[in-house]
């Protein structure tokens, strides 16, 4: 580290990489069989509902929680064995935790200070820090006399201000109101790119996840589901679960039949899709499509090609704006379906039986 | 609406009509506690002022009787004496109480409970009970010096004059630090230290930057109470022989040259003085200091698991301050048991005949006690009850006055309150002739007095969980008033209510200070007051210790009762 805090060298970014993790509180299993490897320079999101073991994960990394198996690396060094103050991980915490005690620059000062970094250097990279978030000006503010969205920035402040060799964030923008978290994540973004610090991100927001992570690791009942983009995800879920904790999915029954090119999925109660040939299809596969992938039509046309027709009775309609949702209900389960609205149309009346028409070139075919 | 009632419709909602927002009844009950309040403790307290500055004979304004107070040598020293003890008393209670609250809600290890638990059980002893034993014990003839002379052949004076006053009052009031420190360091944000721990804080820097300054608040909050508590103590010394502290001069003066003597009141004025002074520094000291409202998780410090070297020191501190403190207890019930027990570690035989003789010669000082400081806690939970809703639901005018001059009750000294009630009541005169001062039930009105403002915070927190729209929804169903505070407010207070009657109770029935100064006859004396006639003899100290292992189980069984009704009440809430 150079003594000049303006020109602050950019460290090379560092990989982190979890392998074999088990960890469990008493009887309960909160982390199964974990291993993961996130990119240097990654913005990587654990997503998953409450009680997954993201945020288990994340305090795993930091020191904060014991796995009985497995290990963490960092940068290639395993840090499995160092307390918490020795990994140099940065982790902003979910309220925040901004000692109330002390004023916004004392907060930031703070690692600072426990690095030993030389008294003259501090208060320069605080002021930096406090600049780069925009908050330059309250440095003599209490926490208590910020609002949230400030807290939330100071919280950053107060860990990159160490540069730290990874980023943690606890659910950073669920203390905040729906606008500025817009606001908030769309920084955290640019600032993670600015910075090139290898960052984790532990939401149970999907859009959250999908608006500003590189890629994401899926998680439910503390093992991870499948790791990839977030187009990834969405296009090619690797199970049921994915399928629908990210957007809407409708899962319809049915059977795969016939071999080799002649392979196709036979929707309960209706409709044929052609299986790809290249595409292995273990049993038990239900069909997946999203809402925006058909069509409903009247009884009477036939379908157009490259679609196939399922039969059902309307049974809701929401005006969601841009497009109505119609949900279906199907011979092979309920279907939502959504059709853009132009304005003046005409909606669709409740009990009506439509033709659904699935895109076939769309569908998917997800393992349970 | 039609078109004819638009011209009223900005009438309606505007500002035109207020209503009167308290109602009647609100407003009597309100009057009826004031009046209260201050015939019982505005005008004894103005009163004790009031006969500090004036001339006798003139009638005039003066401020003689302080020259007088400070051209005494007795009087100066005496004050600085009561500083002195004070102090330490803090300085010691701190050194017992900091690591038995550190090591309790800081490491996982067995007996923690227990140990908080015996922490606190000093504090359901009066504090003179345990200074006889403790002479026993520590004295220069006590059992620890007899031991130590016998093998080192050393004699360290614990219990010498000042040093005997400090020893005792530290380990009888470090439960106040101890509680509060402990609660200070529960409330902590896990997210607070762990930011810190991220952040490459560890070991005892982690403890100096950010979980001491964290607790700070509750520890000066326990740090003033034991100040003022061993401050305006006026039984202790005065067993232990020591006169030169500024209650027992204000005692001696009032009880042995009479009602009149100014300096009585001089005293009293100055007691009350550094009562509010130091609370009032404390207050300073920790404006702006109190996070808990900034802290959202909770939860408190990480436990650890605390093992090998850590774990053997850890338990040899607490066991050592453990000893150290249940030594009261310890020697008192040896002592109420001992046939004789002087010049010799242990007692020469064991018996209960003192037992036998408190129970059938002096029994109306256990059922004096009870009926006081039952009494005393009713009045105190009726008037909690009632200023606590005055405050919080009502807007009557005046009702925070209610609630700040039953709180500076606080901050008035027992002696005060005695010298106060004699002062004021003496003239008046009841039906049968007799002054008021010297009927019983004044002592019940100054041990509630003195006993309010705990009752009333117990009151007001639990009023404060209970959420208005409770009673919303009551009164939208159709109940007044007063049936929802009686179907719904009262029984959701059952708990706090309770808390509050039984710590009144409790503390009521081991007062002293104010007793000392109302009781005129020995069948109208409370157990405390027995207890310190018995233990001005020799003779009649096994029957003191008797008398005072039976107060501690009567107060151990109410802290009991305490706690469950507190924890009952409690249970539902949590998840």
């Amino acid at each position: 580290m150079t003594s000049t805090a303006a020109q602050a060298p950019r460290l090379e970014p560092v990989g982190i990489s979890i392998a074999g993790v088990n960890l469990s509180y008493g009887t309960t299993h909160v982390l199964k069989d974990v291993s993961l490897e996130i990119a240097p320079g990654e913005f990587f999101a654990f997503l998953g509902p409450s009680g997954c073991g993201k945020t288990t994960l994340l305090r795993l990394i930091a020191g904060f929680a014991q796995a009985q198996t497995g290990r963490v690396a960092i940068g290639g060094e395993d840090i499995s064995a160092l307390p918490p103050w020795k990994r140099d991980v940065g982790m902003v915490f979910q309220s925040y935790a901004l000692w109330p005690h002390m004023s916004v620059a004392r907060n930031v000062a703070f690692g600072l200070e426990e690095r030993r970094v030389p008294r003259a250097e501090i208060a320069p990279r605080v002021q930096e820090a406090l600049e780069l978030v925009g908050l330059g000006h309250l440095a003599d503010r209490r926490p208590s006399q910020l609002s949230g969205g400030q807290q939330q920035r100071v919280a950053l402040a107060r860990t990159i201000v160490v540069r730290p060799k990874v980023l943690l964030l606890d659910e950073p923008l669920s203390n905040l109101d729906a606008k500025l978290r817009v606001q908030v994540r769309r920084e955290l973004r640019d600032l993670q790119q600015s910075l090139r610090l290898t960052t984790i991100f532990v939401t149970h927001d999907q859009e959250e996840a999908n608006t500003i992570c590189d890629r994401i690791a899926v998680m439910n009942e503390g093992v991870i589901q499948q790791v990839g983009s977030p187009m990834d995800l969405y296009d090619r879920p690797a199970n049921l679960f994915v399928a629908g904790f990210l957007g809407t999915a409708n899962i319809l029954d049915g059977a795969a039949e016939g071999a080799g090119t002649e392979r196709a999925f036979r929707v309960t109660g209706g409709g044929i899709v052609p299986i790809p040939a290249a595409l292995a299809v273990p049993a038990g596969v239900k069909l997946v499509f999203r809402p925006q992938n058909a069509l409903i039509v009247p009884l009477a046309a036939p379908p157009a090609p490259g679609r196939t027709r399922l039969e059902g009775r309307l049974v809701h309609r929401e005006f969601l704006g841009a497009t109505i949702r119609y949900a279906v209900r199907l011979a092979a389960g309920e279907a939502l379906v959504d059709q853009p609205h132009h304005g003046g149309d005409d909606q669709l009346a409740i009990g009506a039986t439509v033709g659904v028409d699935l895109d076939t070139g769309k569908a998917l075919f997800v393992a349970a | 609406m039609g078109t004819v009632a638009a011209p009223a419709a900005p009438m309606a909602y505007g500002k035109a009509v207020v209503p009167r927002d308290w109602t009647w009844p609100q407003a009597v009950v309100a009057g009826g506690i004031g009046l209260f309040l201050l015939a019982f403790l505005v005008v004894p307290v103005a009163n004790v002022v009031f006969v500090a500055f004036v001339d006798r004979a003139s009638g005039g304004f003066t401020l003689v009787n302080f020259q007088d107070f400070l051209a005494n040598d007795i009087f100066v020293r005496s004050f600085w004496n009561s500083i002195w003890v004070s102090a330490m008393c803090v300085v010691w209670g701190t050194a017992f109480a900091l690591p038995l609250a550190y090591f309790t809600t800081r490491f996982q290890f067995r007996g923690a409970i227990l140990v908080q638990t015996l922490g606190v059980v000093p504090l359901i002893m009066p504090p003179f009970a345990g200074a006889v034993a403790m002479q026993l014990l520590f004295g220069r003839n006590g059992t620890v010096n007899l031991l130590l002379g016998e093998w080192f052949d050393i004699n360290i004076p614990f219990m010498e004059g000042l040093n005997g006053v400090v020893f005792v009052q530290a380990i009888h009031y470090f439960p106040f630090i101890l509680l509060n420190v402990s609660a200070a360091l529960r409330n902590i944000d896990r997210a607070m230290e762990e930011s810190a721990q991220n952040l490459g804080a560890s070991g005892f820097r982690l403890f100096r930057r950010i979980i001491f300054p964290l607790a700070l608040p509750g520890y000066v909050a326990g740090a003033v109470l034991v100040f003022v508590k061993v401050f305006d103590d006026l039984a202790t010394p005065l067993l232990l022989n020591v006169r030169e502290m500024l209650a027992p001069q204000a005692y001696l003066r009032i009880t042995s040259i009479g009602i009149d003597d100014p300096i009585g009141y001089v005293i009293s004025v100055v007691l009350i003085a550094v009562s509010v002074g130091s609370m009032w520094i404390s207050t300073l000291f920790v404006r702006g200091r109190d996070y808990a409202t900034v802290q959202r998780g909770g939860g408190g410090l990480a436990k650890r698991m605390i093992t090998g070297r850590d774990a053997i020191m850890a338990y040899g501190v607490i066991i050592l301050i453990l000893l150290l403190v249940l030594a009261p207890h310890f020697g008192l019930l040896l002592l109420s048991l001992a046939t004789v027990w002087s010049f010799s570690p242990l007692p020469d035989g064991f018996t209960l005949r003192h037992y036998e003789r408190v129970f059938f010669e002096s029994g109306q000082y256990i059922t004096n006690t009870i009926l006081y400081a039952g009494l005393a806690g009713v009045i105190c939970v009726v008037l909690g009850v009632a200023i606590g809703y005055l405050v919080m639901r009502t807007r009557v005018p005046g009702r925070h006055w209610l609630d700040y001059t039953a709180m500076t009750a606080l901050a008035v000294p027992g002696v005060v309150i005695g010298i106060g009630y004699l002062r004021t009541y003496i003239g008046v005169k009841l039906p049968d002739g007799t002054s008021m001062a010297a009927f019983w039930f004044m002592i019940v009105l100054a041990l509630a007095v003195r006993r309010l403002p705990y009752a009333l915070r117990a009151c007001t927190a639990a009023l404060h969980q209970i959420s208005r729209s409770l009673e919303e929804a009551a009164e939208n169903l159709g109940a007044t008033k007063g049936r929802t505070v009686r179907r719904i407010l009262v029984p959701l207070m059952t708990g706090g209510i309770a808390a509050g009657f039984v710590t009144s109770f409790a503390t009521a029935s081991v007062e002293l200070s104010a007793t000392m100064m109302l009781v005129q006859r020995t069948s109208d004396a409370p157990l405390a007051y027995g207890l310190y006639v018995f233990m001005q003899s020799p003779a009649g100290r096994g029957p003191g210790a008797a008398l005072g292992i039976i107060a501690v189980v009567i107060v151990a069984i109410c802290t009991f009762l305490a706690h469950l009704l507190v924890e009952k009440d409690r249970a539902p809430a949590d998840r």
